[in-house]
């Protein structure tokens, strides 16, 4: 075993990468449950926005398209989702069950030809001088757009939830349907919008898998990341920047213990597999231990009726 | 201005089987408190609604301030100067005092503006708030104000109030009404919903009475007795209970003792209860909330359990026996929270009626049960107590407030319990079910059962109890005939007499 062989340059580079799929996609559920929905489809919308992103991208030749072309995929499935929840009133974990399952099929319906086939390259956004610093260089200036991107999204989600308008109305749906309906708010529309920004999220964190991540296609390629994304919202109280510190510990375990296991070390591979999950959540549940604050009418349907 | 602030013409709306307004016309003048009276499902809340934008009238038309008034949703009508104070509260716990008043703003100034606006009005109609509170952890009586704040930031020239005392402490009504006088004098009408009638009377200037949806009178309330208004609103002679007097049989439950720690954090430990009830006595333990009713009701059920000893029912020490032992023994039990613990809010009336009555009523056979027997069980119920429901397959949760109370003490009563506690029978109930299930209470002892009344509602324990005792930081006072005790005696009792054995010493 030589450990010395593992670069912590490279690896902490190559966390930021690892954890961006998974925070951008829970940064979307973050909004979605805090809207008082539980949209338990993540998975299913990240892996159709991995092969929307996919195909689209192989087709047209360009990256940017096909990350556009996998919010569009993952919030149109999502869409399907809020139909069932919003209107017909179906129960959310069914459905979100149903939706992940679904999801997964189609994913795979759509990808028969695109298997063994490298999309085009996301460029590497390397900034001039910023970049060229030693360590901090490579590990923060020199990631593709989508790396800052899930970055600023967080910040946005942030500052949304805190500072603005929207964001209080959108909390308060969360918080006590019939109060906000009685306040003359709008709750379905309110939630409706809130799943498909989850979903286009969802989607966009499939679209990094396969394009940049493992740039290629396979079937279920999202390897259970949705449901990571999932636990990491809960495991956060619903807080963004604990949802990035989540995804960033994810991400680095599992690159860790990538470089371990190259590294041949004395544990088995099935233990080091499993550390990034166990680890993440130890953390969190941690963490979450003070005052947990699960939007109250999380996953209650909501008719004007009642 | 002259004429009326508000006027009602011809108001009719109807939902899939029961009008619940049915050409209700009234008018509101200006800086008038208005009361609107009647029974539960008499359809006050629903003409409230309407006024507020919340529901579309079917028919009929408003006028307010001289002009066309017909609010499509809340922002129209809190736009054009009515804001409303509902009875359940609208409020997020998990938001501050400052955000939850901002969410009923239509355009909120910024969050420290706003904090600063809230604190100057709070105080000035004597109601302190802090805006950076969350309002989760506020107590029922300043969740109120929140409300009330919202509504005055807006100037409001009619507030509607629904049932707002029913979760204030007789201090906190006082200091509602002090501001809600205010309010008149400063100019604003107030349409004030309430079934308690000495509270109208004492406040209102012009009561609406409705009953079964229709507009059945008007009354000046200070010019009419509480028992004329009840009549109105019944439309029948208010049936007062009666009791026959029997002589206290032998002893079914004694408390010998009896001290437990509250399993909640911030719930109230009871400490060394000694009482004992005889068949064919009502006991009355009053109390402010809080001082250990609940834990009393849940050592008796069972939910708590304490060392053999310190319960005994008929002699049978049973104390460490858990609630389905209990009630096959006979001592039945109906806590206070309707919803989520006297009954199941999603299940069917059939399927709560089972939850207790499984035992005692034979609704179940072999661990298989009984439906049709069950169904029977809650119509008997239905029947009897008259609770409005469209059926036994109705869910807990779709009966109003009352019907739902008369539903569950019902439960129990129909076991021909052995002992039966109740710990707030008649909160929220209107008065003509309140007499049928203290009736129903005193019935029950007649026949020879030792009933224990918990309630926080001092008329209602004169009127029924026999003996009368008080609840004070889970310590219990001495227990008196209720008969020739005064409001004095009652007050020291409830305050604590304990209190003042520190002092001595």
């Amino acid at each position: 075993m030589d450990v010395s062989a593992i670069n912590p340059v490279l690896l902490l580079a190559s966390l930021m990468v690892a954890a961006t799929a998974v925070l951008i996609a829970a940064v979307g559920e973050l909004i979605v449950e805090k809207a008082g929905v539980l949209n338990l489809g993540v998975e299913g919308m990240m892996i159709t926005g991995a092969i929307c992103g996919f195909a689209a991208a192989v087709t047209t030749g360009s990256p940017t398209i096909g990350f556009i072309a996998a919010a569009a995929g993952g919030a149109g499935l999502s869409l399907l989702f809020a139909l069932l929840t919003q209107f017909a009133l179906a129960n959310q974990v069914a459905s979100g069950l149903a939706l992940t399952l679904f999801g997964l099929g189609l994913s795979s319906l759509i990808g028969q030809g695109y298997v063994g086939i490298k999309p085009p390259p996301t460029p590497e956004l390397d900034i001039p001088l910023l970049s060229d610093i030693p360590v901090l260089g490579p590990v923060l200036f020199s990631h593709d757009l989508v790396v800052y991107f899930g970055l600023a999204l967080v910040a946005v989600v942030w500052a949304f939830l805190k500072f603005t308008r929207g964001g209080l109305i959108l909390r308060a749906v969360g918080e006590n349907h019939a109060a906000a309906h009685a306040l003359g708010y709008k709750v379905v529309r309110i939630r409706v919008l809130a799943i498909l920004f989850g979903g286009a999220c969802a989607g966009l964190g499939g679209a990094y898998v396969s394009l940049v991540r493992v740039p290629q296609w396979t079937e279920g390629m999202t390897g259970g990341a949705g449901w990571i994304a999932l636990a990491l919202v809960v495991f956060a109280s619903w807080k963004p920047w604990r949802v990035l510190l989540g995804a960033y510990l994810f991400g680095g375990v599992t690159v860790l213990q990538l470089n371990l296991q190259a590294a041949g070390i004395a544990v088995p591979a099935e233990y080091l597999s499993m550390s990034p999950y166990l680890i993440t959540i130890l953390v969190l549940v941690i963490m979450s231990a003070d005052r947990s604050a699960a939007p109250a009418s999380l996953g209650r349907s909501f008719h004007a009726s009642q | 201005m002259t004429g009326p602030l508000l006027s009602i013409r011809g108001l009719t709306k109807a939902y899939p089987g029961v009008v619940a307004n049915d050409d209700v016309s009234f008018d509101i003048q200006p800086g008038e408190v208005h009361a609107l009276l009647g029974e539960n499902g008499a359809g006050k809340s629903t003409l409230v609604k309407m006024i507020y934008g919340l529901v579309k009238p079917d028919q009929g038309e408003m006028v307010l301030g001289g002009s066309a008034y017909a609010p499509g949703q809340p922002q129209e009508a809190r736009a054009r100067g009515v804001a409303m104070v509902f009875q359940h509260f609208s409020l997020f716990d998990a938001l501050n005092v400052a955000e939850n008043v901002a969410l009923g703003m239509a355009e909120p100034p910024k969050t420290n503006e706003l904090a600063e606006r809230i604190r100057t009005v709070s105080e000035q109609y004597g109601l302190p708030l802090d805006p950076w509170k969350l309002v989760g952890d506020l107590s029922a009586g300043e969740r109120q104000r929140v409300e009330i704040v919202r509504c005055l930031l807006q100037d409001p020239k009619l507030l509607i109030m629904d049932e707002p005392t029913s979760v204030l402490t007789p201090q906190e009504v006082e200091i509602l009404f002090a501001t809600l006088r205010k309010l008149k004098d400063e100019g604003t009408s107030i349409l004030y919903i309430s079934h308690k009638l000495e509270e109208i009377r004492s406040l209102c200037d012009e009561a609406t009475i409705l009953r079964l949806g229709r507009k059945v009178g008007t009354c000046t309330p200070r010019e009419v007795t509480a028992a004329q208004m009840a009549e109105m609103m019944v439309g029948s002679e208010l049936h007062r209970p009666e009791r026959t007097p029997a002589a206290p049989g032998a002893v079914r439950l004694a408390l010998n003792d009896l001290s437990v720690a509250s399993p909640g954090q911030f719930g109230t430990s009871l400490k060394n209860i000694t009482l004992e009830v005889r068949a064919g006595e009502v006991l009355g333990l009053a109390g402010v909330a809080g001082n250990g009713q609940d834990e009393l009701l849940a050592a008796l059920s069972g939910e708590l359990t304490c060392k053999a000893g310190m319960v005994v029912l008929d002699g049978r020490e049973i104390g460490t026996a858990g609630p389905g032992q209990r009630r096959s023994l006979g001592l039945l039990t109906a806590p206070e929270e309707r919803l989520g613990h006297a009954a199941a809010p999603d299940m069917s009336l059939t399927e709560n009626a089972l939850l207790t009555g499984a035992e005692r009523e034979g609704l179940m056979a072999n661990g298989f049960l009984k439906w049709s027997k069950a169904r029977d069980f809650a119509a008997r119920i239905i029947e009897r107590f008259d609770v409005r429901t469209p059926g036994t397959e109705t869910a807990a949760r779709a009966l109003s407030g009352g019907n739902l109370q008369k539903f569950v003490i019902g439960r129990e009563v129909m076991q021909r319990p052995e002992v039966l506690v109740v710990n707030q029978p008649t909160w929220g109930v209107d008065a003509a079910a309140a007499a049928t299930i203290r009736q129903a209470l005193l019935d029950l002892a007649a026949g020879g059962t030792a009933v224990v009344v918990i309630s926080q509602d001092l008329d209602e324990l004169m009127e029924v109890s026999d003996n009368f005792g008080a609840l004070n930081e889970g310590r219990l006072s001495e227990i008196l005939p209720a008969t020739g005790l005064t409001m004095e005696q009652i007050g020291l009792m409830m305050g604590g007499a304990h209190g003042m054995e520190v002092a001595h010493v």
